[in-house]
């Protein structure tokens, strides 16, 4: 039990998430409404993809240092993780601007296009398709050493290219995106509401906590495939 | 008789107070908690996520054995 208390903490966070974010109060704004909420989910997919990434390059730095094979392994496993944090965040992103930034006299399709030129949107795709590159890359080496050393290196290009891509050209661009002025969500003084961040910040842990929950399993289980392939 | 007419007046001056003082507001999902509605709601969105964390705790369960018997 020792072990998986983080687990439970995850569980609990993401249980506090569910209820206070749908029950607490909520600043009351024009066009946003009850959508504001979502600032509990989306918000919290992009936070824990970024936390992912960086745990990520962090196992790649390593592996280069050590050359183990298990910090190749983390690795490629918190990269895959945080690429289905990213996809979820474009997701549910998706739903939430055809109901507020969609224009609602026209049809929906044809506001795609106003929505589709954000520059958070192209970024965020762009950091998105380069780890999927990354990915690409690692299957296409047969060479396990090669592969692990390779791709190690990607990945730290890879990580410097989400600051330009999501943080810094959109906050140069104009954005329908809120916060662009600032530190969006992390802004104490004049950004969310006080009674919005108790509730972000232990959703963004808890949603984080979990996917490094789902990595960690993934990676005990590469481990054992490993095992069984060297015998 | 007269008090029932003051009573009636003011009753209906307290009910038309906030038709009178109606300013443009931003709706909100009230109706839908004071019928308790969004409870289901959440039933919903926790049954998933119960769902969701005891598939992972059954995975962790697993993987643990399979670590065992390696």
């Amino acid at each position: 039990m020792k072990k998986h208390w983080w687990k439970i903490l995850s569980v609990c966070l993401l249980a506090y998430t569910f209820i206070a974010g749908m029950l607490g109060p909520v600043p009351r704004l024009p066009l946003l409404q009850e959508t504001i909420r979502n600032l509990y989910f989306h918000v919290c997919m992009w936070f824990a993809m970024m936390i992912l990434f960086t745990i990520s390059v962090v196992h790649a730095v390593r592996y280069l240092r050590t050359l183990q094979p298990k910090f190749d392994r983390s690795s490629r496993l918190y990269a895959g993780t945080g690429i289905l944090f990213g996809l979820l965040g474009y997701g549910t992103g998706a739903i939430w601007a055809s109901f507020t930034w969609a224009d609602p006299n026209i049809p929906l399709i044809d506001s795609f296009s106003t929505i589709a030129r954000d520059p958070k949107l192209i970024g965020a795709a762009v950091a998105l398709l380069v780890y999927a590159a990354y990915m690409v890359l690692r299957d296409s080496i047969n060479d396990i050493d090669k592969r692990a050393r390779i791709s190690a290196v990607y990945n730290i290009f890879a990580f410097v290219l989400l600051f330009p891509a999501i943080w810094i050209l959109p906050r140069i661009l104009p954005s329908l995106h809120p916060g662009n002025e600032g530190n969006p969500a992390l802004d104490v003084k004049n950004d969310i509401s006080s009674s919005m961040r108790i509730v972000f910040y232990p959703a963004v842990l808890g949603w984080t906590l979990l996917g490094v929950w789902i990595t960690q399993l993934k990676i005990r289980l590469q481990k054992l495939e490993d095992k069984k392939f060297e015998s | 008789m007269k008090k029932l007419v003051l009573l009636t007046i003011a009753i209906f001056f307290f009910f038309s107070q906030p038709l009178l003082s109606q300013t443009p507001k931003t709706e909100m999902a009230e109706l839908m908690r004071s019928d308790g509605r969004i409870y289901v709601v959440i039933a919903v969105i926790l049954a998933i996520l119960t769902g969701l964390i005891l598939y992972l705790v059954r995975l962790d369960r697993k993987i643990a054995k399979m670590e065992k018997e390696n």
